[in-house]
């Protein structure tokens, strides 16, 4: 049976003991015949010329794990930014772990989707807001959908302050041969509250994993969200990430993504302006080596007047590694006085990596400030001698290099600890002891 | 400490460099002086390990040592220092963090630990008191956004910390105005001893008041055509290269 029919097949039986409210019922069953209609995205389809999920889904995946796995505490607290007090949603194989987390109920609420999704007192937070700006005509985002059950729900009232970052992290135990994993998380900032995310997916265990995880956010008017992806998995995990964000006038959002690990990733990230004077910002740091493969599908669409996106995505890619950068703004014939930026710059180390790079900018507004800029380049051979002459080895000195062309999106990193952690993984990755504390 | 043989180079299959021979010996100075093209530049990139450029034919050894088996961090290693004319601009990377890591990269080289912290600050202290640096200065990413004055006064900062054998002040004169021109070659003249060498080279002779060389010699065409003492550069001055070409016409 192809993976497709077991996904349609097996939705029955996921369904059945689930206490659903009748209009999330309806919601997953449409989102399963959007699936079952348009089937898993191919490479004839615009949106996915550069990356192929073909061979991911040649395998038996499980979806719902068998038993719950446990896992020792040391083995998974490096994952944690454990020098620093936080929230944590921790799942592993898409199961809850209590043990592992730290939610809370005590003037925000840090908890869990699935019981958002069934408790009456969340009725009305849910009819509002899930499934709301995930678009239906995705087929990932609509079997994502169809199989919605578990993730982080996170509510921040007006006015607070969430004073930890909150951390949501799935594991992958490995003790399924081969795992489909779809969480789904749902983020509401309210007016004037702020809040520090951080999300990643990390497998325990080389064995094959695709996760399908979507993720829809409100930010409203005068709000703070930092959301902050980090994807430095196993090379036999995949990850294909939908993110939907909405943004109030006034509001400020920021995602940044570091891709640094995994076997093919997938990001979609989608900014939506209901407001004026709102501030997007996306950033990305993607490293590669071997036959990884990274793709940025970005879009902001500036829908109101008086707002302003940027985006700034670097690259570095080695041996045979892979990007994809496709970015799009759309400017609305309402949408005047709009500032939008896009960069894209790109280093191949070696010559069989390669990178495509394609800004889409579609403005139907005629007074607008927009920009973008892509480059594919090398490192520079007069700044490498430049190094080497002070005596710094040409390992080094590439790697001392190539950190300063990511630097810059670094910078606007909020959390001290969490810069520090990245920067550690990006000299880890790079290869070297960068022989100074950043 | 220096020894150069009939040095042949080309770049892309072009000869830049046509037999030089150059001893430098510990506590002396050099000038090397010549018009635009004349190889000056390839000649200083080529002693410092740029392997952009290709060298054919002649020998060059560090007392004693043959260079061209060496890369440039290993030359680097031994005591080589190019100031650069166009110095590299490294965002990212502050003055501070970069000479700490080419320091401690120095010291590994020898089989030595890191530098400690407060002895390197120290020293940094004391070296950009010496070319009139602040402290601001310091923390900003590496020559981003210098003007060529901050340029010129970092790399010789760079050059005091790391107390090469042999250094190479490639055109530092560049881009100087007088009172920067002072402060950079103060700080040369204060780091030259007995045990250590110089080699200057530029166009003109400006520098040349202020950081006194033993030796000048006149590169034209990829040969030294006329090496003397530092009455050579001031006839230079006074009478242009033009006799030099003539000279070369004739003489070989």
């Amino acid at each position: 049976m192809e993976f497709k029919e077991k996904l349609i097949s097996s939705h029955l039986a996921f369904e059945e003991d689930l206490n659903l409210d009748d209009s999330v019922h309806e919601t997953r069953a449409s989102a399963l015949k959007v699936f079952e209609e348009k089937g898993f995205p191919s490479k004839r389809e615009e949106a996915w010329k550069y990356t192929s999920i073909e061979a991911l889904i040649q395998k038996d995946y499980a979806l719902f794990p068998k038993s719950e796995a446990s896992i020792n505490v040391n083995d998974v607290k490096k994952y944690f930014l454990y020098d620093t007090d936080t929230y944590k949603v921790i799942f592993i194989d898409g199961i809850y772990s209590p043990f592992l987390s730290n939610t809370t109920h005590d003037g925000l609420d840090v908890c869990l989707m699935s019981a958002a999704l069934t408790k009456p007192k969340y009725r009305e937070l849910i009819n509002t807001y899930f499934n709301k700006i995930a678009p239906e005509d995705d087929s990932l985002t609509a079997l994502n959908t169809s199989y919605a059950k578990e993730g982080a729900y996170i509510y921040i009232p007006k006015n607070i302050v969430a004073e930890k970052p909150i951390e949501i992290i799935h594991f992958s135990s490995g003790n399924e041969n081969a795992l489909w994993l779809q969480p789904r998380n749902l983020i509401v900032v309210d007016q004037n509250a702020q809040v520090q995310i951080i999300e990643r997916h990390q497998s325990l265990k080389e064995h094959p994993v695709v996760t399908n995880c979507v993720t829809e956010i409100y930010v409203h008017q005068d709000a703070f969200l930092d959301y902050y992806k980090l994807q430095n998995d196993l090379p036999s995990a995949s990850l294909i990430d939908s993110t939907y964000i909405v943004q109030e006038k006034k509001s400020h959002a920021s995602v940044h993504t570091f891709s640094l690990g995994g076997k093919l990733t997938r990001n979609n990230l989608r900014f939506f302006h209901k407001g004026e004077h709102i501030m997007s910002t996306l950033k990305g740091v993607t490293i590669l080596h071997g036959k990884q493969h990274v793709d940025h599908a970005t879009l902001v669409h500036h829908a109101q007047p008086n707002c302003e996106s940027h985006q700034d995505y670097k690259g570095i890619f080695a041996e045979r590694s892979e990007g994809v950068f496709n970015g799009q703004i759309l400017v609305d014939k309402i949408a005047q006085k709009t500032n939008a930026f896009q960069q894209n710059n790109n280093i191949l180390i070696d010559d069989q990596a390669t990178v495509n790079t394609k800004p889409q900018l579609e403005i139907f507004a005629d007074d607008v400030k927009c920009s973008h800029g892509c480059t594919i380049g090398q490192l520079d051979e007069e700044a490498l001698f430049y190094l080497r002459s002070r005596g710094i080895p040409k390992k080094e000195a590439k790697a001392l290099m190539t950190y300063a062309f990511a630097n810059n999106v670094l910078a606007s990193v909020q959390l001290p600890s969490l810069k520090k952690r990245i920067n550690g993984q990006i000299a880890k990755k790079l290869g070297v002891n960068l022989g100074f504390d950043l | 400490m220096l020894t150069i043989e009939n040095l042949h180079a080309e770049v892309e299959g072009k000869a830049i460099l046509k037999g030089i021979d150059l001893d430098v010996k510990a506590g002396e100075v050099h000038a090397i002086m010549g018009p635009n093209g004349s190889g000056k530049s390839t000649l200083s990139s080529l002693i410092a390990g740029n392997e952009e450029y290709q060298l054919t034919k002649g020998k060059m050894l560090l007392r004693g040592k043959d260079l061209i088996e060496l890369d440039a961090e290993e030359r680097a290693h031994e005591g080589i220092f190019l100031s650069f004319q166009y110095p590299v601009e490294i965002p990212g990377v502050s003055v501070t963090n970069f000479i700490k890591t080419a320091i401690n990269a120095n010291r590994k080289a020898k089989g030595l630990e890191d530098m400690p912290a407060s002895e390197l600050l120290k020293k940094i202290r004391e070296k950009a008191k010496l070319l009139d640096i602040d402290s601001k200065f310091l923390s900003r990413s590496l020559n981003e956004g210098f003007s060529g004055g901050e340029k010129k006064r970092n790399e010789i900062f760079q050059m005091a910390m790391l107390e090469p054998s042999l250094s190479i002040l490639d055109e530092t004169d560049s881009g100087l105005d007088i009172d920067a021109l002072k402060i950079v070659a103060n700080g040369v003249n204060k780091l030259k001893n007995k045990d250590n060498a110089t080699i200057v080279i530029t166009h003109y002779q400006r520098l040349l008041d202020y950081i006194v060389p033993d030796f000048v010699h006149v590169l034209f065409d990829g040969r030294i055509v006329k090496s003397g003492t530092k009455e050579l550069a001031h006839e230079l001055e006074a009478k242009g290269y033009d006799w030099i070409k003539e000279l070369a016409s004739h003489g070989v």
